[in-house]
């Protein structure tokens, strides 16, 4: 009965999002106003419909009903509570669903929330939504029904990937969808504005906080990610530059860049057909990342589902929606030109070289994740052409941006000097060049990478301070106004100073735990003892322990240095029902680095394979993403009171940027 | 001149489209590497593993074998790696070639997940990989007894393609010579 009432949710929701996809777009043409309150009541209904569909799934994975082909595949009665909820998502089918919901949820959020908003825009947004809604119900009912029942039942499933049993299934892919799908609402807007012919500065103020809150997601979603790899899969790397981590990353990367646009947009009425440009172009990646995916065009630990009919499905959605969106802009974006001038050194400015870098490193990146793909295609195998491409190719794009990214803050609006700027950034310029001297002397000259990594990072740092430093006015003001300044700096200075220190830290993790990791493979009997960077490591004993679906070798090692002693526990894994291994690395976290420890093998004798790794400060790449997400949340925060304090003073009134062609 | 740049964004994206389009239904045999039916190209690499010989072209002659290329920072690799293993533990005699990889860390990678090879070199700069034609790891090369190319796996061995088309190969070649 469950899958039925799915079955029938998604079915009504497609023709809701179809409902939704044209009603209101000929009313915002006809002006109106009944029939663009469809498209609002279209995209809430829509959602519930889609609501409704994922918990019927929820509810038959919950209930074991392996009378429906997907809970039988990855789904068994042994499998703990918590990961036959995450195996709602941990398939192809489930893991569509999962993505619609979201965009539906996103889609009825601007129903709910969209109030403000000039009717017609709304109404031309909710249905550009209700298109992308239309073609991926289309997709999950044709290609990848996850309702369908098999006949006769099994008396039990298969399992889910062993790999994918982990906390991290529960969390990670809905906060990374919250993230890209948000991307789609940044398209929308941009869309409706070209259909409408018109941006201003009011339609950057409502579409920020929707790019902001996909940008903390996205950003969240891919630190987890990249934790999630580096403790489960038992070597201790953090990133791979795998084609699914790149498919999150491109539009972390363009999303980052049309947030700083928008930005520019909002205050300064400048940078209109660009951030158009961007809005189209960070969401048309996250859908080039879903087709990578889930085309099965390539294969990848986070591929599930091999099907090229869904390959050129989503080619299909891809090709229509980014396609018509690029001849639109071709055709539209011309005569939105703008008035606002500003000198090449200004805040403008700075935003606008920042732009051209994480575009150029987004390029990169596609190339890099295309190219194998298409030798792929052509030859029918997965190669790679792996980190040293990056190496060349991204790093050395990425690293003067971050340099520019200490000076961007402390730029004015319109015009600035050069010299004047470095007065004001004289600290951080002194403690970055301090730092470059001492990583020299540390390092030697042969590590120009790593040196200029940890320069940098100080670089970042010191500098998003100097921000706070400056408002508060610390060395010019008196003491109770450096704390009156304080106290009265808005949340969005903090984000922005956050945000921009959070890249600092990653980087400096990033830095020291690429160049100054150490580790060692040897074999230990109980009661032996290795050293690793400065601590002593003892295996204490090796058990077999039984746990809900699998049984382990446990090993137990006791960590012992200065700070005293602890004791981590390593396992590996075998899941009997899918007969596979996985490996648990027993974990020391410390600030200044994590001792990481896996276990291979046993032989007869006892001795037991150990691989041990220190990581100097690689926490420190996830909690400068932590520190850069909450300054994205701090700032989307902020808009919140200010929307707060301008409706109560009902000046609400939009300023429009001249449009001349 | 204004309206061509706006038109750029488009245009490219037409391209990519086609590109994939393309890639999507492209017949895996169409493309058959240029070296097949060719010897080997000379190269002379120093070792991966410290204190031994490296890999050069006069030491693949004498019997079929395979040539895999590989690297430590190569995901599709570690996925191949057991089945290489395997071949080794039946007696398939295995070259490697470390392409764009730094000496130790190769050495490393051979000492963690295991060793399935002969003789390794280390090609760092990549250039023995390019004059064989090598687009990216893994590649595997089936070489006959006179050192002639005749046979190129794209992307991981599996199980599979051993079974079907590469041990009846070297099957082939080694009743030949």
């Amino acid at each position: 009965m469950t899958a039925e009432i799915g079955q029938f949710a998604l079915v009504l929701a497609l023709v809701l999002a179809l409902a939704q996809a044209i009603v209101p777009l000929f009313g915002a043409w006809r002006g109106d106003g009944a029939l663009m309150a469809i498209g609002r009541n279209a995209a809430l209904l829509q959602a519930a419909f889609v609501a409704i569909a994922f918990a019927a799934l929820a509810a038959a994975y919950l209930a074991n009903d392996f009378s429906i082909a997907l809970v039988a595949a990855h789904s068994n009665s042994a499998q703990p509570l918590i990961y036959r909820f995450g195996a709602v998502w941990g398939s192809h089918e489930g893991s569509m669903l999962l993505w619609v919901l979201i965009l539906a949820l996103y889609g009825g959020a601007v129903a709910l929330f969209g109030g403000p908003l000039r009717d017609t825009l709304q109404a031309r947004v909710l249905a550009v939504q209700g298109m992308i809604g239309a073609a991926f119900l289309g997709f999950l009912l044709f290609t990848s029904n996850p309702f369908t029942r098999l006949f006769p039942a099994p008396l039990d499933g298969a399992e889910l990937n062993p790999v994918l049993q982990d906390p991290g299934l529960v969390f990670h892919p809905p906060i990374l969808y919250l993230g890209y799908v948000g991307f789609s609402i940044a398209f929308s807007f941009a869309i409706a504005a070209l259909i409408e012919g018109r941006v201003d500065a009011g339609w950057a103020r409502w579409v920020r906080p929707w790019v902001l809150a996909s940008w903390v997601f996205l950003t969240v979603g891919i630190a987890g990610g990249s934790l999630w790899a580096y403790y489960s899969l038992g070597w201790g790397g953090w990133w791979f530059w795998d084609p699914v981590e790149n498919a999150s990353f491109m539009p972390w990367l363009l999303g980052t860049a049309l947030l700083h646009s928008s930005l520019v947009l909002e205050r300064r009425g400048a940078l209109i057909s660009w951030t158009i440009l961007l809005a189209i172009l960070t969401f048309s990646l996250s859908l080039v990342g879903t087709f990578l995916v889930r085309s099965g065009i390539l294969t990848s630990v986070h591929a599930f589902a091999l099907d090229s009919r869904r390959g050129v499905y989503i080619l299909a959605i891809i090709a229509a929606a980014t396609g018509s969106a690029l001849t639109l802009f071709a055709a539209r974006a011309r005569a939105m030109r703008t008035g606002a001038l500003f000198a090449p050194l200004s805040r403008e400015g700075g935003i606008t070289l920042n732009n051209l870098f994480l575009l150029a490193a987004t390029a990169t990146v596609f190339l890099g994740t295309f190219y194998p793909v298409f030798v792929e295609a052509v030859h029918g195998e997965a190669i790679s052409v792996g980190p040293p491409y990056y190496r060349q190719t991204f790093v050395p794009i990425f690293l003067p941006l971050l340099l520019l990214a200490g000076f961007g803050p402390m730029l004015n609006w319109k015009r600035d000097k050069a010299r004047t700027l470095v007065r004001r950034l004289a600290a951080p310029l002194v403690l970055a060049g301090v730092a470059l001297v001492v990583a020299t002397l540390f390092a030697g000259l042969g590590r120009v990478l790593s040196v200029l990594g940890l320069s940098l990072g100080v670089w970042l740092i010191a500098a998003a301070a100097a921000v706070l430093a400056r408002r508060w006015r610390i060395g010019h003001g008196s003491g109770t106004e450096v704390l009156r300044l304080a106290r009265t700096t808005p949340l969005a200075v903090w984000g922005m100073v956050l945000a921009h220190a959070g890249l600092g830290v990653t980087t400096l993790g990033i830095t020291a735990v690429s160049a100054w990791q150490t580790n060692k493979v040897l074999t230990l009997t109980a009661g032996q003892s290795t050293a690793l960077a400065g601590k002593t490591v003892t295996l204490q004993s090796v058990h077999i322990v039984r746990g809900p679906n699998y049984e382990a070798n446990q090993a137990r090692f006791e960590v012992s240095g200065v700070g005293g002693a602890r004791t981590l526990i390593s396992e590996r894994r075998f899941y009997p029902v899918s007969q596979t291994h996985t490996t648990q690395a027993a974990i020391g976290v410390g600030p200044l680095g994590n001792t990481y420890i896996s276990i291979g093998d046993q032989d007869p004798t006892g001795a037991l394979v150990v691989r041990l790794w220190r990581h100097p400060l690689v926490g420190w790449i996830w909690g400068g993403g932590l520190i850069m997400a909450l300054g994205g949340a701090l700032s989307l925060a902020d808009r919140g009171l200010r929307r707060a304090a301008v409706k109560r003073t009902s000046v609400a009134a939009a300023q429009t940027v001249p449009v001349s062609a | 001149m204004r309206g061509a740049l706006y038109l750029l964004p488009v245009l490219l994206f037409g391209l990519v489209i086609a590109a994939f389009a393309v890639g999507l239904d492209r017949d895996p045999a169409q493309l058959p590497s240029t070296l097949i039916g060719k010897p080997l190209p000379a190269f002379a690499l120093p070792p991966v593993r410290p204190g031994e010989a490296g890999l050069k072209t006069a030491d693949l002659r004498g019997q079929p074998r395979l040539l895999n290329a590989f690297a430590s920072w190569c995901v599709a690799c570690r996925v191949e790696h057991p089945v290489l293993l395997a071949l080794k533990a039946r007696g398939v005699p295995i070259e490697g070639l470390d392409w764009k990889d730094e000496a130790a860390d190769g050495a490393k990678y051979l000492g963690d997940n295991g060793d399935p090879y002969g003789q390794v070199g280390n090609d760092r700069s990549g250039r023995a990989g390019i004059d064989l034609g090598v687009a990216g790891v893994p590649e595997t090369f089936v070489i006959d007894g006179a050192g002639v190319v005749r046979y190129k796996q794209i992307g991981p061995i599996s199980p599979d393609d051993w079974v079907r088309t590469i041990a009846p190969l070297m099957e082939r070649l080694r009743a030949a010579s």
